[in-house]
């Protein structure tokens, strides 16, 4: 893997070891009387990928819905790269990188099409935005396929093409909501070694949902959601050793079966 | 928002807009037969039977082909306001509206923008149409075309954002095909598109009544006065009106939240 070819210029992030990149302070939301998410706060340090693992229904979308802007929620605050989203949306949102869930391409357009089109709704001058697709292309593996249209390529490539799309404009954070979800081991594997490449080389601060174990590096941060709330957080180890758990799978599986207010891995 | 990032992207929803509108061919050839149909078939047939006496803004006695003219340029608008509203579901719903929604962009200014695609597709239509309407013999006053244009994106947006606030309100494709076959229809046939209202009257007073409070019959009235330029200062102000009410209504309830935790996404997830 080689983030390197992304372009010589700097992304949006911090040098590590600088602020949180994302702030979430006592976010609240529910649809309509059913609470999804409970008094969530949390920090992202740049260079640091944090899993947010939860099994389904814990609310990982929502959060992820509520951080791109697309959810409003009164009770909470959310701050990119130190700007409050509900007071300067833009420039919180400029900061930002995602990777939706479902495959969100246009099938009918080439993969530069989409490339493009997505770069100038992010203001990205034409000629910028022609270098970084170039370069964003050979970096995932996928220059050949620059004309094909997207209807053509399999769920992998295009979730590279997605994970491209998100890096255009340099993000100091990326999101990705199971970015896994339908793609074979091989594509897996690629992906997680590429987001912690992008995490390490480029200071991006990454929140990556997810509800499989496998996917979580030993050096992550961890965040784990189970009903709304967060039942635990830190580094994965001292997670798998406050639940007093034989490893992550153990540990996620005691977090999220027992009440979500009790227990020895309890958030602090 | 700086000016030339709004503009790129406004450049780059209108370029989707286009080359979604060329790639889809079936589209383009149904928006045009569909008022081709009216106006070669239907027209045709009540030609011969259906005369029209002088009526504003028409300066002499007309053929019925002639009179229907305008209304099918306001169908033309209609259809593609609707397609234009189904596919922002369909965008909604495959998930492609939360890459646009989540941009750094003001939400409304996306919204707008969108809605003004869709209107430029629509006059495209409406001048293919005019141009074979020309070519099959119906009387198309030419001087009108150029000032029929920026009426045109009045009444494309207009109906883009009675549209839009459809689909805010909505929330499954399929419900909204069946709500825009329940509008089209009624908002056509009932309007100054098919017949002078004073013939209507003469058929059935209700029905007059209805054609009145139809905002249809003012975005058809406004474009026929404007293909004869004439300026109908009423039409003019019941359109603006209705698209300031219903613009503001979509945009207000357009949220990629309705449609619950699911709207937007394929799988389950958390």
């Amino acid at each position: 893997m080689d983030t390197a070819a992304a372009g010589s210029a700097e992304h949006k992030a911090a040098t590590p070891g600088a602020a949180a990149v994302l702030h979430v302070r006592g976010l609240t939301y529910a649809y309509g009387k059913q609470k999804a998410l409970d008094d969530i706060s949390l920090a992202l340090a740049p260079g640091r990928v944090t899993a947010l693992l939860g099994p389904n229904g814990a609310g990982k979308t929502t959060l992820f819905s509520l951080i791109t802007g697309l959810f409003d929620s009164r009770q909470g605050e959310i701050e990119i790269a130190g700007y409050p989203l509900r007071r300067a949306r833009s420039r919180a949102l400029a900061s930002l990188g995602i990777v939706f869930q479902a495959q969100t391409l246009d099938l009918d357009l080439t993969v530069t099409q989409n490339l493009k089109y997505f770069a100038a709704l992010r203001g990205l001058p034409g000629a910028a935005a022609k270098q970084r697709i170039a370069a964003l292309l050979e970096e995932i593996g996928l220059t050949e396929k620059a004309k094909a249209k997207v209807r053509t390529l399999s769920g992998g490539q295009r979730r590279r093409v997605e994970v491209a799309r998100a890096l255009l404009d340099r993000p100091a954070l990326l999101l990705l909501d199971e970015p896994s979800t339908g793609l074979d081991i091989a594509t897996r594997r690629w992906l997680v070694g590429h987001i912690h490449g992008l995490a390490r080389e480029h200071g991006i601060a990454v929140l990556m949902a997810t509800h499989l174990v496998d996917e979580v590096m030993p050096e992550d941060d961890l965040i784990v959601l189970h009903k709304g709330r967060i039942v635990a957080e830190g580094r994965v180890d001292e997670v798998v050793r406050r639940s007093g758990a034989a490893d992550l799978d153990e540990a996620f599986t005691r977090l999220t079966s027992q009440d979500q207010k009790a227990g020895p891995g309890a958030a602090p | 928002m700086s000016a030339a990032h709004a503009a790129r992207a406004f450049r780059a929803i209108l370029w989707r807009e286009l080359l979604r509108f060329v790639q889809q061919r079936e589209r383009f050839f149904a928006a045009l037969v569909r008022p081709l149909v009216w106006l070669l078939v239907f027209a045709a047939g009540f030609r011969a039977t259906l005369g029209l006496s002088i009526i504003p803004p028409y300066e002499t006695y007309i053929t019925y082909d002639v009179y229907v003219v305008p209304g099918l340029i306001g169908l033309v608008q209609l259809f593609n306001g609707m397609q234009n509203s189904l596919s922002m579901v369909y965008d909604r719903e495959m998930g492609s509206m939360r890459v646009l929604l989540a941009t750094p962009l003001p939400r409304g200014y996306l919204l707008v923008a969108r809605m003004l695609s869709g209107t430029a597709v629509s006059i495209i239509q409406v001048y293919a149409f005019l141009a074979i309407a020309w070519l099959c013999g119906t009387e198309v006053p030419l001087a009108g075309l150029l000032p029929l244009l920026p009426v045109m994106i009045l009444t494309g947006l207009t109906l883009s954002a009675l549209g839009m606030f459809l689909s805010s309100r909505i929330r499954q494709l399929e419900n909204f095909a069946g709500v825009m076959n329940f509008l089209i229809f009624p908002m056509f046939f009932m309007s100054s598109a098919l017949y002078p209202l004073w013939r209507v009257r003469e058929g059935s007073v209700l029905l007059y009544e209805l054609c009145r409070f139809n905002p249809f019959t003012y975005i058809v009235e406004l474009l026929r006065s404007t293909l004869y330029l004439q300026f109908n200062a009423t039409a003019f102000a019941v359109v603006a009106g209705t698209l300031l009410a219903f613009g503001a209504l979509a945009l207000i309830g357009y949220t990629p939240a309705r449609g619950g935790p699911a709207a937007g996404r394929a799988g389950g997830g958390g």
